[in-house]
Parts: structure tokens; C-alpha cells; sequence
């Protein structure tokens, strides 16, 4: 196992050297979510009561959430990287060295994400800083307990998922375009863009089949507790279900891509 | 050719010979990877569905924001997603490629070529894809007029398509401005992708922010001019000329901005190859 600790060293200081890069990146994702936050205060102003069953103060927390799940969970570049090692040829090296390149890949997310998470602290603390009067507590000490879980769950299903995806790599040329498509459905019905119960029942049941809403909604729904009681426990085995499902796909796809795979540029 | 073209007339005739070599260029790679062009087509009409969705879902629990109508609103992100497509077609990609000219020495090479480098720098390839999507925002604007039972008359459309293109130049303006930080910063990427999320929100009505955000955006990053002018102009909500003014005083600094920047840029670079 000392080798993937080295991985992860290497992980550190490789996106160190980017953390500028990050700092900017993180601090411009911040803007679109405050215009977000600002549409909907003024949605609330305008009308009394709630919207499906979120006060503004929940609204705004929502988003809050999601930026920290975000900053936390989200893959960035690694599905291009690997996209990248595959056409180029990188892959070779580990195919001949005893080091599993899904479990390398995981280990460079998690110091990516580590790295992230930490410049991130200072432009995400003060936007949250800045609107603590409408920051809700976890509801309740379970919720708390539970959000970390699937959390963590959704970290590991972000990473599987991309890989998947950029495992395409070994059949098609171009695979941003799919990469793309992907995430615009990630997007929207992943609860990035608006907290999924407020969409008509009937959406966001048939959303609760795909594994998108485990992607981001589903933490956030346990922390404000959107999401609780049967549906809680349940949640969890579904999204600890999708984790596996990727899991195993992704060491499928990847042991048929190794086949196809021609080394080119050696 | 000559050397050192003397008169105005003959540069500008000269890059406009080479902008359409540039333009074939263009077409032929674009048609060599025909699927592949075809597929982005698909990214960009998702991405714009989506942006719908999300207006029609804000929509299905009040029934206008700070006055605007959904159809309005509907109206504005079709405008904004008209001038993003077609200043992705012209600039996006010569933006973004810039920091890895600078990275691989490449601009050494453009340097060295008698015509200005900024043009081409800025204007190497063109992204066709950008006219098939911005073609579609126009479908959507024209369902949303539809809706509204507006019918502008011909001098407000041809007002509309001028805005567009100051608001267009604004966009290019600012990301050519980011861009050039690469000089310094070597992966400018960061900065890059930031500027292309606050696209989002010049697809928003400026009545909905007020105070320093909307203060900030409007005469600093001048994001929520970019399409709610046009769209005003559209459906009669211009309170005053003042506004119109403002666009395209914005987009002359902008412009003057960026220029002033990249020139301080090109004596700042030492070139990257051996």
C-alpha cells in the first residue's frame, strides 16, 4: 500500500503548483451561484410562503451546500487526464509496472480534491460568511452523521463515473463531447442548477431511477433535511448501490478497453 | 507583398484576404471531423435546454421576477445565448488556445509574420458550430415573441442584431483581456473557464439584483447590459437612450482596455522556445 502513498504524495504536489489556477477558478464559480441566490431572493420577495417546501433561507442554504459538496466531490480534470493517458499512449508504464491505474487515479483525485478543498476554505468561507443569517444548521445530529456518509459516497461515485467515461477513450477519438453531454445531464438533474423536489412529482421520481440526484442533490437533501426518515436509510443503499454498479463497470470497461488497446506512441 | 504596407487601404484589404484563407481553413477541418462537429451541435443544445428548464422551473412557482414575464425572460436567454454562440464562433477557441501559443513557443512564429498579431491571434479559427446554435436561440426568440404577441418593427430588429454584435465585442473584449494574463501565469485555463461562468448571468434580468452586485456587472464587467439592452429594445422597456450608451461606451473601454493590455504583454514576453 506504500506505493499509493506515494501517489498521493506526488498527487499534493503536482496540483500545488496549480493553486493559483484553483484560487481563480474557485472564487469565479462562486459569481454564477450568488446571481442564483439573488434571482431567487427576489422570486421570494415577490410572493409570500414557500417555494416547494423550502423558505428562502433554505434556498439559499441549498446552494450553500452545493457549493461545499461541489468543492469537495467534484472531478475536474481527472476524466480528461485519463482520456488524455490513453490516446497518448500513457497508459503503457502502469500496464507494465504492479500499480493499478484505477486505484492510482483514485488516489491523484483524492489529493486533488484535498488541495482544492483547502484553497477553496478562504473565497467559500467568506461567500458563507457573508450569508450566515440564512445559513441553517444540519437538521439534526443523525443528519449530520449521514450527510458525511453520502458525502463521501458521492465522491466515490463522481470519480467511478468519470472514469467510465473516459475509458471511452480506448474506442472513440474525441470523447469531450460525451464528457459534455454527461455532465449536462449531471448538471441539471444532479441538482446543481435547482434543488430537485422542486420540480413536479412526477420528475423528480423518474430522476430518483438515474444515479444523477445521488451525485449532489442527495447529501445536500439529508444535511437540510429534505430527505429523511425511510427515504433517508433507503437513499443510502440505492446511492451506495450506484457506487458499486460504477464500480464494477468501470473494472469491466476498463479490462475490455486494455484489449482494444494498441500503445500508440509507445 | 510588401514589406511594410504604407496606407490603410491595403492593410485592411491584405487581412481581409488572409481572414478568408483563415475561413477555408476552418470549414475544410471542421468537415474532416463531420461527427465530431455534429456532436457539439448536440453539447450546445443541451446545455441551452437547460437553461431553459431551469427559467421554466423558477416559473412554475411565481409568475414573473421584478416584472419580468417568463416569455420576457425566455426572450433574454435566447438573446443571451444568440451573442454567446456567435462570439463563440468567432473568438472562443482563439482565446482559449492562447496560453498554450505561449506555452509551445508557437506565437513566435506569428510574431513573425507581416500582419498584425492580435488579429490573428484572435481570429485563427472559427468555430461553425457557433452559427448552427446561435440559429437556434433565434428559433426560441422568435416562439418567445410569438408568446408575447410582439412585433417589432424592422428598425428595432436591425437595432437588436447592432446590440448584439457591441455586446458580442464586449464578451471578446474582457476574455481576450483574461487571456493575455496567460503571459504572466503560463495556464491561464483557470482564469479562462471563470470568465465563461459568468456568461450565466448576463442571461438574467438586471431588475433582479440591485446594490453593489448589480452596480458591479453593469459598469465594471458589464455582463448585464450584454443582452438585457437588446432585449429592451425588443420589447419596449428601454426607460431611456442613457442605457444604449452605456453598452457601447462600455464596449469602447473594454476594448481600449484590452488593447492597452495586450500591448503591455508583447513587450513583456521572452518567448518560451529555445
Amino acid at each position: 500500500m506504500q506505493k499509493y502513498w506515494h501517489v498521493i504524495k506526488i498527487g499534493f504536489a503536482n496540483t500545488l503548483v496549480y493553486r493559483v489556477n484553483f484560487l481563480f477558478r474557485c472564487a469565479f464559480g462562486l459569481i454564477p451561484l450568488l446571481a442564483s441566490i439573488y434571482l431567487w431572493r427576489t422570486v421570494y420577495r415577490d410572493k409570500s410562503g414557500d417555494v416547494g417546501g423550502y423558505s428562502l433561507a433554505g434556498m439559499i442554504s441549498y446552494y450553500l451546500m452545493v457549493t461545499i459538496v461541489d468543492t469537495l466531490t467534484a472531478v475536474n480534470e481527472d476524466d480528461w487526464q485519463i482520456a488524455a493517458d490513453i490516446k497518448d499512449g500513457n497508459i503503457s508504464q502502469f500496464l507494465l509496472k504492479p500499480i493499478n491505474y484505477l486505484v492510482y487515479r483514485l488516489c491523484l483525485f483524492f489529493s486533488g480534491r484535498i488541495i482544492f478543498s483547502a484553497v477553496s476554505i478562504l473565497p467559500v468561507g467568506i461567500f458563507i460568511f457573508c450569508w450566515r443569517s440564512y445559513f441553517v444548521a444540519p437538521h439534526g445530529g443523525v443528519a449530520l452523521g449521514c450527510f458525511l456518509l453520502s458525502t463521501i459516497l458521492t465522491g466515490f461515485l463522481q470519480f467511478f463515473m468519470s472514469f467510465t467515461m473516459a475509458l471511452m477513450a480506448f474506442w472513440l477519438l474525441e470523447v469531450s463531447t460525451l464528457i459534455f453531454m454527461v455532465f449536462a445531464f449531471e448538471y441539471i438533474a444532479g441538482g446543481h442548477l435547482f434543488p430537485l423536489n422542486i420540480l413536479p412529482p412526477l420528475v423528480a421520481n423518474v430522476l430518483n431511477y438515474t444515479p444523477f440526484p445521488y451525485q449532489l442533490y442527495f447529501p445536500v437533501g439529508i444535511y437540510l433535511g429534505q430527505v429523511k426518515g425511510a427515504a433517508l436509510g433507503r437513499g443510502l443503499v440505492i446511492q451506495a448501490g450506484w457506487v458499486l454498479f460504477f464500480y464494477v463497470l468501470a473494472r469491466v470497461v476498463w479490462s475490455r478497453g486494455i484489449r482494444k488497446y494498441s500503445a500508440v506512441g509507445g | 507583398m510588401n514589406p511594410e504596407p504604407s496606407n490603410l487601404a491595403t492593410r485592411v484589404r491584405r487581412h481581409a484576404a488572409i481572414y478568408a484563407a483563415l475561413w477555408r481553413n476552418s470549414v475544410a477541418r471542421e468537415m474532416s471531423f463531420k461527427s465530431n462537429f455534429l456532436l457539439w451541435i448536440v453539447v450546445e443544445f443541451l446545455w441551452f435546454g437547460l437553461q431553459l428548464g431551469f427559467i421554466d422551473v423558477i416559473y412554475l412557482h411565481t409568475d414573473h421576477i421584478a416584472s419580468w414575464s417568463k416569455w420576457q425572460v425566455i426572450l433574454l436567454v435566447g438573446a443571451s445565448h444568440f451573442i454567446q454562440q456567435i462570439f463563440q464562433a468567432f473568438f472562443l477557441t482563439n482565446c482559449t488556445q492562447l496560453s498554450e501559443l505561449i506555452r509551445t513557443g508557437r506565437l513566435d512564429f506569428m510574431l513573425l509574420l507581416p500582419m498584425n498579431t492580435r488579429f490573428l491571434v484572435s481570429l485563427r479559427q472559427v468555430d461553425l458550430g457557433g452559427f448552427v446554435n446561435g440559429a437556434s436561440a433565434l428559433v426560441v426568440m422568435g416562439y418567445a415573441a410569438k408568446q408575447l404577441h410582439l412585433l417589432p418593427d424592422a428598425a428595432q430588429i436591425a437595432g437588436f442584431f447592432v446590440l448584439c454584435v457591441i455586446g458580442i465585442f464586449i464578451h471578446y473584449s474582457l476574455m481576450f483581456l483574461l487571456a493575455s494574463t496567460a503571459f504572466w501565469t503560463v495556464r491561464a485555463q483557470g482564469i479562462v473557464w471563470g470568465y465563461y461562468s459568468m456568461f450565466n448571468i448576463a442571461r438574467y434580468p438586471d431588475a433582479a439584483f440591485q446594490g453593489f452586485f448589480r452596480g458591479f456587472f453593469t459598469f465594471a464587467i458589464p455582463m448585464l447590459l450584454v443582452a438585457n439592452v437588446p432585449v429592451k429594445l425588443l420589447i419596449n422597456r428601454l426607460e431611456s437612450p442613457q442605457q444604449l450608451f452605456w453598452l457601447l461606451g462600455m464596449a469602447i473601454v473594454c476594448f481600449i482596455i484590452s488593447e492597452l493590455f495586450w500591448r503591455l504583454s508583447m513587450r513583456h514576453y521572452a518567448s518560451a522556445s529555445a
